[in-house]
């Protein structure tokens, strides 16, 4: 158990295995199904969409499909909205990852203290992990953050400030806020998990010795942590570089393009302008980005993994 | 003595504040569920309200629930089984007959997770429509099936090589086909990681909402459909808004609380104990 490499890269080549075993596998065929399954729903997908970018292609306005050569790339590379939409992918994903690993940590230390409850205090905090991101957008956005009756209005207006409109005048802030409530507790989960297995031994000696809880944090809990930490990051990035439902149901990307990410853009080139040319030109930039993002941090965070 | 008792007391409040502000907006919810709704505008908030369950009865008028709750489940289940079934041999074969490129075909199938779906949307809804998957439970299933197959994968993958192999080969000497292999000693010693998986997998599932969203009408239109129905409404509608997102999300997360511990090692592919 304890030899176990979980990695993302290095798979550790076993020839003991092929040597004692009796039976030379051929494992095609076993490979088969989810590989060509997987390949087919990449890879169609992926040449259509290269296939409709080289057009123009609009759902509407009725004009013979023809041959458009780069100019969608070139409509959608000059577009300065591309480039907001980009910042703001990145925006949100940063501070996600902020703030729920950063307040993930915290309560990770907090909820592996013994405490009365504690078990059912944690399976509270991790209760918005189960809620679809439809229906927490919806609450956020009307019961809690809504300018005039929200809960929040109301708190403001008790202390004796102005109720923050907040999709109006922060709402990538909002989406953001939203957004890091739902992952929190998947980071609180993990890191908690990460905890459990430091050596308490360990702690108590460090304490023996002298150890201040803060140099206890930064030299022994944050250390352990570190991959656990790691794997946060790489599957949150998966999930955070498209995020669509909350945007969606909040603010519709705007005012303006203050909240569009990447995936947002692109959703409303397709289904709200009907433009399949531009939208699939703007799909392939994003699948190219996401795949940068992906190879530099997944690359980096999947050797962490792997030792 | 003192001093810990006073200290045990503080990290109660604070465990429990934690816990609390984090549940607050689901508990909200739940209370606005069952509030009238002009109660549940009301500035100050009502804490003192005579409780009502008019809101549920209207969710139930507006929109047939179970047809939601039973395509979610049929959806969420079969897409999690056909998943299963389809990644069990591949991550067998790379778990215990590792080749030279094993490690690539991993890398690739995690890599095929990074595509937006919302950049492949096009290309998929018009293969939909011309198959005739919009709006039905099959496609979504299969949708959702493909969508969850790198992380099955990887995560069956990883599992299974926590199994010794040594059993698996006694199992070989003692005459044992591939497929009783499989079937009778891998499966049966993996179930917690299976398990795991699948728990993932449903979770996952449930709570899609861009795929739903984009290819179900009504038909095979899931609960994440429904709540997106009640999003532009008209008048007053907070607490009927409530009792839906409740009664749409109550399921998973009883499901979730009761399957938390195995969770945890499927979320991260068993690389943290």
């Amino acid at each position: 158990m304890a030899t176990t490499t979980t990695s993302t890269a290095a798979v550790p080549a076993p020839p003991r295995a092929g040597r004692r075993s009796r039976r030379n596998v051929n494992t095609l065929p076993l490979m088969a199904p989810a590989v060509v399954l997987l390949f087919l729903w990449m890879i169609v997908p992926l040449v259509m969409t290269i296939w409709f970018s080289l057009e123009y292609y609009n759902l509407i306005n009725g004009t013979p499909v023809t041959f458009a050569g780069l100019d969608n790339y070139r409509y959608m590379l000059t577009d300065p909205s591309l480039v907001t939409a980009l910042l703001n992918t990145l925006y949100l994903v940063f501070w996600v990852l902020v703030i729920t690993v950063g307040l993930g940590t915290l309560l990770a230390v907090l909820f592996d203290q013994e405490f009365p409850g504690r078990n059912i205090a944690r399976l509270f905090a991790i209760a918005p992990f189960f809620v679809m991101p439809t229906v927490s957008a919806l609450i956020w956005e009307n019961l809690l953050m809504h300018p005039v009756n929200g809960l929040f209005a109301f708190f403001a207006r008790s202390l004796g400030f102005q109720p923050i409109d907040f999709f109006g005048s922060m709402p990538l802030a909002s989406v953001i806020m939203i957004v890091a409530w739902q992952w929190l507790p998947f980071a609180l989960l993990i890191l908690l998990t990460a905890m459990q297995s430091l050596d308490h031994e360990q702690k108590e000696a460090a304490r023996m010795d002298g150890a201040k809880p803060l140099s206890m944090f930064f030299f022994i809990i944050l250390p352990h942590l570190s991959r656990a930490i790691s794997v946060v990051i790489m599957i949150e990035t998966i999930f955070l570089l498209s995020v669509f439902a909350e945007i969606r149901v909040t603010t519709n990307g705007g005012p303006g393009l203050a909240s569009t990410n990447l995936a947002y853009l692109i959703f409303q080139q397709a289904l709200e302008n009907y433009d399949v040319g531009l939208a699939s030109a703007g799909g392939l930039i994003a699948v190219v980005l996401a795949n940068i993002v992906a190879v530099f941090l997944v690359r980096a965070i999947a050797k962490n993994v792997a030792d | 003595m003192s001093s810990t008792a006073r200290d045990k007391l503080v990290l109660t409040i604070v465990g429990w504040l934690a816990a609390f502000l984090i549940f607050f907006p689901i508990l909200w919810m739940v209370v606005t569920s069952f509030k009238t709704e002009i109660d549940a505008i009301a500035t100050p908030p009502k804490l003192a309200f005579s409780p009502t369950v008019e809101n549920y009865a209207a969710v139930r008028e507006r929109a047939d629930y179970v047809h939601f709750a039973l395509n979610s489940i049929v959806i969420s289940v079969g897409a999690t089984l056909l998943a299963i079934l389809i990644s069990v041999p591949g991550a067998y074969a790379m778990a215990f007959f590792p080749k030279k490129h094993t490690k690539d075909v991993l890398m690739w199938m995690l890599s095929t997770k990074m595509m937006p779906a919302v950049g492949v949307l096009v290309p998929i809804y018009l293969i939909a429509k011309n198959i005739g998957a919009i709006d039905t439970r099959w496609g979504l299933t299969a949708v959702y099936t493909l969508m969850n197959l790198p992380i099955v994968i990887w995560m069956l993958y990883t599992f299974f090589k926590e199994v010794p192999k040594d059993i698996l080969e006694a199992g070989r000497m003692d005459g044992a086909k591939p497929k009783q292999e499989v079937w009778m000693l891998l499966m049966p010693l993996s179930l917690p990681g299976i398990a795991s998986t699948a728990l993932l997998s449903i979770i996952l599932c449930w709570n899609e909402a861009f795929w739903s969203l984009n290819l179900t009408v009504s038909n095979a239109a899931p609960l994440t459909t429904f709540i997106a129905s009640f999003s532009a409404p008209e008048g007053l509608f907070w607490a009927k808004l409530s009792a839906a997102s409740t009664v749409a999300i109550a399921p998973i997360l009883i499901f979730g609380w009761l399957s938390q511990r195995q969770l945890v090692r499927g979320l991260t592919f068993g690389a943290v104990k």
